[in-house]
């Protein structure tokens, strides 16, 4: 079933608006040279904060297909009745929903570091970081899209949610893109780590509270 | 003969509200229970603390593995009938999409169906499920006569067959029910 899951949402994720997220990352990307100025030394030192600052707001796009028409729809009741546990969906929801965000994300980044004016070593570091935070990018957003999924105005709220809730990650990882990373990529991985163990039983929990 | 269904002493508080208590349910194989009363008894909701979509407030439910019908369709509105029903995997289904007379729409996205046949459709993914207790929120709901018909066919064969139905309705079901009125 959790297979049948994740096949699931890669198909209505690349079906739907996959490329959305990493459109906008992108256009955040563009944005940055315009509000900084075309100094490339400044660029080239906020740049990795900018890419993740993209990021984030690009992983905020998706947050309410991931839940709410499945809730509404009584997918995840007959998913419970078939036998399948909350935090089983849970986890195949972030398998599938990274699956469609992560790697695209990835191969936009290499084009957007070029517009926030990082070099070859930086771009390496950025990649790195990504592939390590994204997957905590997309537990966050499913977790958060739990939370909210029936509530009115859900998607402004989930804004509010994922934020401050992706501040750690923020940190370190714009910390690992930077140019003397230190440990942050490490403190970046263990932050992914817990988010990503943590992810499964909050949305459990929070689709279990829906259906009251 | 063992229990497919097994309640005692159920209760069920909603929004303050206390929809029904004292509530005993048993189901044996072969047997039909229609729950009727009122708009707004917790017909519904009795069918969904059967499911353990809901939890009591107080009593305790045993039961077989079931599937249910209620108001939500939870098929991909994209997808062709056959590939939707098939994501839930009955083994049955082949049989169940003949039963409902949905053959002829397998290849029908879902968004295009009528209400009439989502209806049924969604019928068709419990009688395709193997699961001796079916649970049916308004099963006549938007079928017509034929639907009815095939409703009551795959329901008696399920029975014939051992399992067992518990069905909330507030329309007559026939009269090989035994039937649970909870009061207003």
């Amino acid at each position: 079933m959790i297979g049948a899951l994740i096949h699931r949402e890669v198909r209505r994720g690349l079906a739907g608006a996959a490329w959305m997220p990493v459109a906008f990352f992108l256009l955040v990307a563009a944005i940055v040279p315009f509000a900084v100025g075309p100094d490339a030394q400044l660029l080239a030192r906020i740049g990795g904060g900018a890419l993740w600052i993209a990021a984030l707001t690009a992983a905020l796009l998706p947050i309410e297909r991931l839940i709410e028409p499945d809730r509404a729809d009584g997918v995840l009741d007959q998913l419970a009745l078939s036998g399948a546990s909350e935090e089983g969906v849970a986890i195949a929801k972030i398998v599938g929903h990274w699956l469609t965000f992560g790697p695209l994300l990835l191969i936009a980044a290499v084009p957007a570091s070029v517009l926030v004016g990082l070099d070859g070593a930086a771009l390496v570091r950025a990649l790195v970081a990504l592939a390590i935070g994204t997957p905590a990018l997309a537990a966050l957003a499913v977790a958060v899209a739990a939370l909210t999924a029936g509530l009115p105005r859900a998607g402004s709220l989930a804004g509010l949610l994922l934020m401050p809730l992706a501040v750690p990650l923020v940190i370190f990882g714009a910390a690992a893109t930077g140019v003397d990373p230190g440990g942050a990529l490490k403190l970046e991985a263990a932050v992914a780590l817990l988010t990503l163990a943590g992810a499964p039983f909050v949305t459990g929990a929070a689709i279990r509270a829906s259906r009251t | 003969m063992s229990l497919l269904l097994e309640g005692r002493g159920l209760a069920l508080v909603r929004g303050h509200r206390l929809l029904f208590e004292g509530v005993e349910l048993s189901l044996t194989p072969g047997e039909a229970l229609h729950v009727t009363g009122p708009n707004g008894c917790g017909k519904s909701s009795l069918i969904r603390l059967v499911a353990g979509l809901l939890r009591p407030s107080a009593g305790t439910i045993d039961r077989a593995e079931a599937a249910l019908a209620d108001e939500n369709l939870a098929l991909d509105r994209e997808q062709a009938l056959g590939k939707a029903l098939a994501f839930w995997g009955g083994p049955k289904l082949g049989e169940a999409l003949e039963a409902f007379d949905l053959l002829p729409l397998a290849d029908v996205p879902v968004r295009m169906l009528s209400t009439g046949q989502s209806r049924r459709a969604r019928l068709a993914r419990v009688m395709a499920s193997v699961a001796p207790l079916w649970l049916l929120d308004e099963p006549l709901n938007g079928l017509d006569a034929a639907g009815a018909k095939q409703l009551a066919k795959a329901i008696a064969d399920h029975r014939a067959g051992g399992g067992a139905v518990l069905a909330a309705s507030h329309m007559p079901l026939g009269d090989k029910w035994r039937t649970l009125e909870l009061a207003s």
